[in-house]
């Protein structure tokens, strides 16, 4: 079946690696310094899972020094692309740029091809995160698996065994699908009750509107209640940060065209994400789209305008919410994502919303930072790695005593809610997942409540 | 060679002996500008019987064996032998014993600088040298390259904290070094031998550091100068006042650009230079230190000097400080760190011959250092790939390697020979004295296979 070769081999055009600017691969000066930030070095302490072993091995490639190998294909899937070496590096060497072209070198030479591989690959990047309304059937499909009966039926046909061995894991850790879809929660315009002082547009997601479109709907009350006037159109495409993270960089780009199509920069104030890992990817279309004449200074507009959530939140100065007095305060704690804390170095803004919220309080976790393994595909590619980050994350979650966990990217709320599942134990309430921007939106809602009950 | 690894993997199991080119490829530099070998294979050892099995099969086959910790050193320590083998000790990574009686820690070499002093602080304890890249370099390596780092000037370097350790000799053999007492001066002071032979006598495997009681008080001060020379007199007049700091670093303007675009810690862009000091000690006399200090600085001309006010805020700006020879990487694509000393008195005159000599062969130096004990580190930011730069910067190296014997000093101060300072070795030593380090190299390396050719070549017997 060639219907689905690998989405970025190509044969004829040259080595990306090579044709990247070497200054870009010189950066490195071989300090060591963002070892400790990495988390595949600290599961196994060697260089060749190490930021700097694995720009070492991308600088050898293109000095010719060494042929790309399967074995370097695995290592550059082995990383979980959480950037915390970016973060941690003085020298500003730009490993974001550096793995994704990596990535994509490695689909164009097939050193990983499979049969199986290239069908997940292609079902993924070239047919469902595409296609956004196919991907919402699919949705529908999944929520009928899942609550509709499906997977009773499916069960008792002994149908599991069917899934490759691979996914069938996997099959308890897929999302539970909402029962609407953002567009069925957001009208494509919202307007706020009083004065309109910004014009905004929201975008939706892909996991984020399936599995959590209450999140988008929380986006855009909390919007609303901050003098924005809300645009949300309703069938979106996916951004393509799935896609340019996987090495099909060619997808990534139709991607981003499309929804330049559709969403025009120059009409708004801001263009806003609530997902950490599409908005470190959204934040980057002025760079991906910059050599094509017909977008390059759309793309430029957009990056512009791009922001997150939170951050643009505290940039027009959000209204605290006003609570009522709160009985018990309600312990909090934040994990970052490693997309928005090191990919858009969002940091400060998510928790300065949490600590206006009436009545919680934020209790920091260890290693807030640390990735939580769910990192886009890498639950799928690499589910042992996965699974360790995962235990170690819900262990310093725990530690806090906190009963909410808030985190701002549906990647990692899954990751987090599978995790707290598995530990929950007789001994005390399980702990909840939560996006900061939900929370924000309970507080107002409360509030209002309170003023009704007053007035 | 197939039998010396067939018999590694045999002990050492597989996942410790690694030959695959992408596996040993990223093993085949340090933190060193342009210096790279592959090495045959990398092997993990994860105790003293395994460091000794290894040197002893290495012997048997005459294979060299180069030690390894993070790879953090800047000046080709860990760097490869051609045909050799890499013995990294990142997996000896347990803190044995913390006696809190003696104020004393014991550590396998290859436990992180960071842990030490995290362990020693839970303790209420204190363990002073902070290399620049405490974060990840190990114990290990800091012994065998006796490195400083910005509390040196009052706390000294970890040649003061290092009361006893255990090596592993060129045959196998295991010995322990120096021990518990405070006094103790039973035979040789061969410990002290030890301490930045960069891997090139014997491989340390534990170490037994002195600690100290954590100071109650620390005070952080930023002082803005427009003149790196108004800068060098402040600190000049603050030594004079009989005011030991505990750090006393400076950045001149390059760096502080770089280092600002890094941590954005409110680095004032405008200054010639900048001062970071830290006074620490019983509160009332960091106080007192912090007011004289800071009345000094203006006397000299500081345009401002800023008192960190929390905990974090100090943290950061050595955080700061300690990225700057990383973060000067942002300017040209090669970063060659030099780290000539000369007495402190020199110390001005040296920072205007850089800028001579940057001047003369028409490059980009920047120039930070630890101010208060004459350490500085030129930073020449060049690019590889242009040969004809490259030579103007071997002439550089060598006019500043001129004016620093010129004036008393040390081709360096704390980040060792290895390759890259081994040319000028027997200039500044003497014949006396340089053939004295290879006698010594001889009687306890005879074979000549634990880190050869660093730091000086074994003349043919
Ligand atoms: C950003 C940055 C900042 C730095 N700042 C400072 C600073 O402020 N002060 C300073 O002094 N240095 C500094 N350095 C240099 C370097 O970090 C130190 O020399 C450090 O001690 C090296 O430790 P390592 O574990 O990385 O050793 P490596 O680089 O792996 O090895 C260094 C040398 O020690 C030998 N060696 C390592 N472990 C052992 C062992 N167990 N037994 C015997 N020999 C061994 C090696 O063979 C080699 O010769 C800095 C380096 C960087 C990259
Ligand atoms: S990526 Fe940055 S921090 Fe890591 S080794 Fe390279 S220069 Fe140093
Ligand atoms: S992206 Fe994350 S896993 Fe990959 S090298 Fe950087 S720190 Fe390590």
């Amino acid at each position: 079946m060639n219907a689905h070769p690998s989405p970025a081999r190509n044969a004829a055009s040259p080595n990306l690696l090579k044709s990247l600017d070497y200054s870009i691969l010189q950066q490195c000066i071989h300090c060591g310094m963002c070892l400790p930030a990495c988390p595949t070095y600290a599961e196994t302490k060697q260089e060749r899972n190490s930021p700097r072993g694995r720009i070492a091995l991308m600088r050898a490639i293109a000095d010719d020094e060494l042929p790309l190998t399967k074995a370097f294909g695995e290592e550059m899937a082995y990383c979980l692309g959480c950037l915390a070496c970016t973060t941690a590096c003085p020298a500003g060497v730009n490993y974001a740029e550096l793995l994704e072209t990596a990535r994509a070198e490695v689909e164009r030479q097939g050193v990983l091809a499979s049969p199986k591989r290239d069908f997940f690959r292609w079902l993924f990047l070239r047919i469902l995160f595409t296609r956004p309304r196919l991907l919402r059937f699919a949705g529908r499909l999944l929520r009928f698996w899942q609550v509709g009966g499906g997977q009773t039926v499916f069960r008792k046909l002994g149908l599991p065994a069917w899934l490759p061995a691979g996914l069938r894991p996997l099959e308890p850790q897929a999302p539970a699908v909402q029962a609407r879809f953002s567009h069925q929660l957001i009208n494509p315009v919202e307007w706020p009750a009083g004065v309109i002082r910004h014009r905004v547009v929201v975008l939706t997601g892909c996991v984020q509107d399936l599995a959590f479109s209450h999140i988008n709907r929380a986006t855009v009350d909390v919007l609303l209640a901050n003098a924005c006037e809300v645009h949300t159109p309703p069938v979106q495409p996916c951004c393509g940060s799935l896609h340019a993270h996987n090495g099909d960089n060619a997808s990534a780009r139709l991607l981003a065209r499309r929804l330049l199509d559709q969403i025009d920069p120059f009409a708004f104030d801001a263009i806003l994400s609530n997902a950490g890992g599409c908005g470190s990817h959204l934040r980057a279309y002025g760079h991906l789209l910059h050599d094509e004449p017909a977008y390059a200074a759309r793309a430029a507009e957009w990056s512009r305008k791009l922001r997150d959530i939170h951050e643009y939140l505290v940039e027009i100065g959000f209204r605290p919410p006003q609570g009522p007095a709160p009985g018990e305060p309600l312990a909090v704690t934040y994990h970052e994502s490693c997309h928005l804390c090191h990919g858009q170095k969002i940091s400060a803004q998510p928790r300065a919303i949490l600590r206006t919220i009436p009545g919680m309080e934020l209790r920091e976790c260890a290693e807030a930072q640390w990735c939580c393994g769910s990192a886009g595909l890498y639950n799928f590619t690499q589910p042992e790695t996965s699974a360790r980050l995962q235990e170690r994350k819900v262990g310093h979650v725990l530690a806090t005593g906190a009963s909410l966990v808030a985190t701002a990217n549906p990647g990692c709320h899954l990751q987090l809610e599978n995790g707290l599942r598995s530990r929950v134990t007789s001994a005390g309430p399980s702990v909840q997942v939560s996006h900061p921007v939900e929370l924000l939106a309970a507080a107002y809602r409360a509030e209002n409540a309170a003023n009704r009950t007053q007035g | 060679m197939e039998t010396l690894l067939s018999s590694l993997i045999t002990r050492l199991g597989t996942h410790n002996v690694l030959t695959a080119p992408e596996d040993i490829l990223p093993y085949g530099f340090d933190g060193t500008a342009v210096l790279k070998q592959r090495p045959v294979a990398v092997v993990f050892a994860r105790d003293a019987q395994e460091v000794s099995f290894v040197l002893k099969l290495a012997r048997s086959h005459r294979v060299p064996v180069v030690t390894r910790g993070s790879g953090t050193g800047l000046s080709g320590g860990s760097v490869p032998v051609a045909g050799g083998l890499v013995l990294c000790l990142v997996k000896m990574d347990r803190i044995l014993e913390l006696d809190a009686k003696n104020l004393t820690l014991r550590a396998e070499a290859g436990v992180i600088t960071q842990q030490v002093y995290d362990a020693a602080d839970a303790a209420g304890l204190f363990y002073p040298p902070d290399p620049g890249s405490m974060k990840i370099s190990t114990i290990g390596g800091n012994v065998a390259e006796n490195s400083g780092g910005l509390r040196g000037l009052k706390y000294g370097v970890t040649r003061d904290y290092v009361i006893g350790m255990e090596v592993v000799l060129a045959d196998g053999s295991l010995c322990w070094l120096g021990g518990k007492c405070v006094k103790d001066v039973a035979g040789y002071n061969l410990r002290d031998l030890f301490i930045g032979s960069e891997g090139t006598l014997g491989v340390v495997t534990q170490v037994l550091l002195k600690l100290l009681p954590k100071p109650a008080a620390r005070q952080t001060l930023l002082a803005t100068f427009a003149q790196m020379d108004a800068a060098a007199e402040a600190v000049s007049s603050i030594i004079a006042a009989r005011i030991i700091p505990c750090t006393l670093e400076f950045l001149d303007r390059k760096t502080i650009h770089c280092v600002e675009d890094f941590a954005k810690v409110g680095l004032p862009r405008d200054a010639g230079a900048i001062l970071l000091i830290e006074t620490d000690g019983h509160p009332a006399a960091v106080a007192d230190e912090a007011v004289r200090i800071e009345a000094l600085c203006h006397a000299h001309g500081a345009s401002s000097v800023r008192r960190a006010t929390t905990a974090a805020e100090a943290a950061a700006l050595a955080t700061a400080r300690r990225s700057a020879f990383s973060a000067l990487a942002r300017l040209r694509p090669t970063t060659i760190l030099e780290d000539v000393t000369v007495p402190r008195s020199e110390l001005a005159g040296m920072i205007r011959a850089v800028e001579g000599i940057a001047l003369k062969h028409n490059l980009n130096i920047a120039t930070f250092g630890h101010f208060g004990d004459g350490n500085l580190h030129p930073t020449i930011l060049t690019d590889e790939r242009d040969t004809a730069e490259m030579h103007r910067v071997e002439l550089a190296f060598a006019d500043i390697v001129d004016e620093t014997l010129k004036r008393g000093g040390t081709l360096t101060g704390e980040h060792g020979v290895g390759l890259a300072k081994k040319a000028f070795l027997r200039r500044q030593l003497g014949d006396a004295s340089y053939d004295l380090l290879r006698l010594v190299k001889r009687a306890l390396d005879p074979d000549g296979l634990l880190n050869p050719g660093k730091i000086f070549d074994q003349a043919a017997r």
